[in-house]
């Protein structure tokens, strides 16, 4: 087979995994090297496909056989499909000659479990190896660990890639025993902690020796699945910030699962995507790292899943209307942070620029606040935005309005509509 | 005071000399125009001459009230703010006059409209970060790109960096200037015309694999152009190499390969950086 339908055959299959992301990786150049990852929060997209979501690593599987059936993988060995796998040459010339046309920003490379999940990672090992010392690849790298895989591969895999992730997939642990009878939690978590672990003893390494071999820079990461199984919105959320907390995780991502095969336990081949919740989790998920929510201030038992209409913060403000208006003069930047329409970008502003004098309604504008959701929340020098006047009811009917637009698909819009109506 | 129309060369030296010119004289400029833009006024005007030395002292004078007021003025020279020399200019005025507590602030009449077109410079080199594709032609990485604000000299050194071992160039379409870089060394120079090259059969291979790539890996039951089209503006598919048309693809020996187009020769000496001036690569007359 040639690399051209090896290719299509190996991208195809990876196409499922959410995680497409550079950041986190600081990586200066070398000479002698080619190649440089720079740290910037937004990392960098080098295309967007077809459907919207950014292209930034050459993401594809060292090989699409697999040796266990989780069920809503289209990889699992009962999948009648065409397997291949890369060799290590094919893989390591792919990732150079892609980069340095610019195409990418690095490597992305997941794999099927090939006979076994140690003999897996020393493929992977030593595609990564070839690329690094023959290629004097100094890109962005990031692997999956292979739960089961010896703890040593863990450790080699580590000292070759930027980052690491062990992907979760399924929320709870009654919906693996059902869908992925092969795996088993200890088999997942026991990676994660490793790396974690080893993360943090290389960060005391480097303290003292500048030059020791750095394992897994950019951190761990791992992906949930939505919409696969009947977890909740505040289960997902709550396991998210759980990971956060206890395994130091630098990004969780959500996978709005897509039916690749009819299986009772899973939802049907003509169901769609649930992208809104894929879409609210990401919202959410971007509240807990960078604007200091707990999962439990937006969801509850009793209210497990996120309003369709507006997004989690709105929904947050909504409810705790006495906490508002805020003074954006006076107040401090957490309180300034959890009024709609204010960013991280837009709060730093304001703190500045309050500095050199009082700030009012017209100055915000142009400091970077959506004021078509701010204006509802705050006050400057005491007075609100001319002519604003609203209810409760009103309120909620107008962030409605100004969200629909911003919502990532067309089908959604009609979805949230129809619902508002009701 | 006086009102005074100013028209220089072009140069950023030009521009600062009319900063220079106007204190000197005591004019107040009410427009500040390029020779080469040819604009007729029916005010008073002056043409004025660059004399690097007094573009020094105005951009000292500026870097010492403030560095962040000189970042913003050279990089404001960089886009495509109408009217930026006179955006500019009156930056420089209220820094001289009331020092550079207003560049704090955001909302600052004067500020703003330079600060919003620096953020869409800086918006759209880091675009181009990612979107700029390269080809191999004996040996050298060649692009394209066709900006509205000049970010060449803000890719420089993150290309330069990435692909230190590598000799390669950029060429911006719309300003017609270029970036090379060979053996450690980048220069941006002027260049009125360019070619690329047909891809020889290496290089179609890699674009036909890159290509395939970029189709597989979107998901169909996710297809939202409208998000790609918020990302990704169409005004840079036209240099992208996912976006090209069959020919694109086809390896100049193919017999369907259209009439083919001299290599970037003049850079493909490693050793030495391109010349100013240069007749590098392949410039049509
Ligand atoms: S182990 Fe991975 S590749 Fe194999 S079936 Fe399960 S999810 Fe798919």
């Amino acid at each position: 087979m040639d690399v051209l339908e090896k290719l299509s055959i190996l991208t195809d299959a990876a196409k499922y995994d959410a995680a497409c992301t550079s950041s986190g990786g600081d990586r200066t150049a070398k000479k002698g090297y080619i190649g440089n990852t720079s740290a910037s929060l937004a990392g960098c997209c080098h295309s967007f496909s077809a459907d919207g979501r950014c292209v930034t690593l050459l993401k594809v599987l060292m090989t699409n056989c697999c040796v266990y059936d989780c069920k809503y993988c289209v990889n699992r060995r009962s999948n009648d499909t065409r397997r291949t796998a890369f060799t290590p040459e094919e893989l390591a010339d792919l990732t150079i000659n892609f980069y340095r046309r610019n195409y990418i920003e690095g490597l992305f490379l997941s794999s099927g479990v090939l006979r076994s999940p140690d003999y897996t990672m020393e493929l992977m090992i030593k595609s990564l190896r070839l690329l690094r010392e023959k290629y004097r690849f100094n890109g962005y790298i990031h692997a999956k660990a292979i739960p089961g895989a010896a703890p040593e591969l863990v450790e080699q895999l580590g000292l070759l890639a930027d980052r690491l992730s062990v992907n979760i997939e399924l929320p709870s642990e009654s919906a693996l025993k059902t869908l992925a009878p092969d795996k088993t939690k200890g088999a997942i978590l026991a990676p994660m902690r490793q790396i974690q672990v080893r993360n943090q003893e290389n960060k005391e390494e480097l303290v003292k020796y500048r030059h020791a071999p750095k394992f897994a820079p950019a951190g761990q990461s791992t992906q949930l699945i939505v919409g696969a199984t009947a977890d909740t919105d505040f289960q997902i959320l709550r396991l998210t910030q759980g990971l956060y907390d206890r395994y130091r995780l630098k990004r969780v991502f959500f996978s709005a699962y897509v039916p690749v095969v009819e299986h009772a336990l899973l939802p049907a081949k003509n169901v769609k995507p649930p992208l809104l919740r894929e879409h609210r989790l990401y919202q959410a998920d971007w509240l807990l790292r960078f604007y200091k929510f707990r999962a439990e201030e937006l969801l509850d038992e009793s209210n497990p899943s996120f309003d369709t209409r507006v997004d989690p913060k709105c929904s947050w403000a909504l409810a705790h209307l006495d906490f508002f208006p805020v003074e954006v003069n006076t107040a401090d930047y957490e309180t300034l942070l959890r009024v709609p329409g204010i960013g991280i970008v837009s709060a730093r502003r304001i703190l500045t620029a309050r500095r050199v004098g009082p700030l009012h309604i017209d100055d915000l504008k142009k400091l970077g606040v959506v004021m078509k959701r701010a204006q509802y929340f705050l006050t400057a020098s005491g007075r609100v935005a001319d002519g604003l006047r609203f209810t409760p009811d009103s309120l909620l009917h107008n962030l409605i309005a100004v969200e629909q637009p911003l919502l990532p698909q067309q089908d959604m819009v009609q979805l949230s509509l129809f619902d508002s109506a009701g | 005071m006086v009102e005074m129309v100013y028209y220089y060369d072009g140069s950023f030296d030009g521009f600062l000399c009319c900063i220079f010119e106007s204190y000197a004289n005591k004019e107040i400029l009410t427009a500040i125009y390029r020779d080469e833009d040819d604009i007729p006024t029916l005010f008073a005007s002056r043409s004025i001459s660059t004399d690097k030395s007094h573009a020094n002292r105005v951009l000292r004078k500026v870097v010492k009230c403030s560095t962040c007021a000189a970042e913003l003025l050279q990089k404001g020279f960089l886009t495509c703010l109408p009217e930026k020399e006179l955006h500019l200019y009156h930056m420089v005025v209220k820094l001289l006059k009331e020092g550079p507590s207003f560049l704090r602030n955001v909302s600052d009449d004067t500020l703003h409209p330079v600060f919003a077109a620096v953020r869409h410079l800086h918006g759209e080199a880091h675009l181009l970060k990612g979107f700029v594709r390269f080809s191999e032609l004996g040996g050298v990485l060649g692009s394209e790109i066709e900006p509205k604000n000049r970010v060449l000299p803000l890719l420089r050194s993150h290309f330069c960096t990435r692909y230190q071992g590598e000799t390669f160039f950029i060429y911006d379409k719309t300003h017609k200037e270029a970036l090379f870089y060979a053996a450690g060394r980048a220069v941006i120079r002027p260049l009125e015309d360019f070619q690329m090259a047909a891809p020889d059969e290496t290089e179609a291979h890699y674009r036909v694999l890159w290509k395939r790539f970029y189709d597989t890996i979107a998901i169909k039951e996710r297809e939202n152009p409208r998000c790609r089209m918020t990302n990704m503006p169409k005004r840079y598919w036209n240099t992208m190499t996912e976006f090209q048309s069959e020919d694109y693809f086809k390896p100049q020996s193919s017999p369907a390969a259209g009439p083919a187009l001299s290599a970037p020769d003049g850079i493909s000496v490693p050793a030495t950086p391109p010349a100013p001036g240069l007749s590098a690569p392949a410039s049509s007359p």
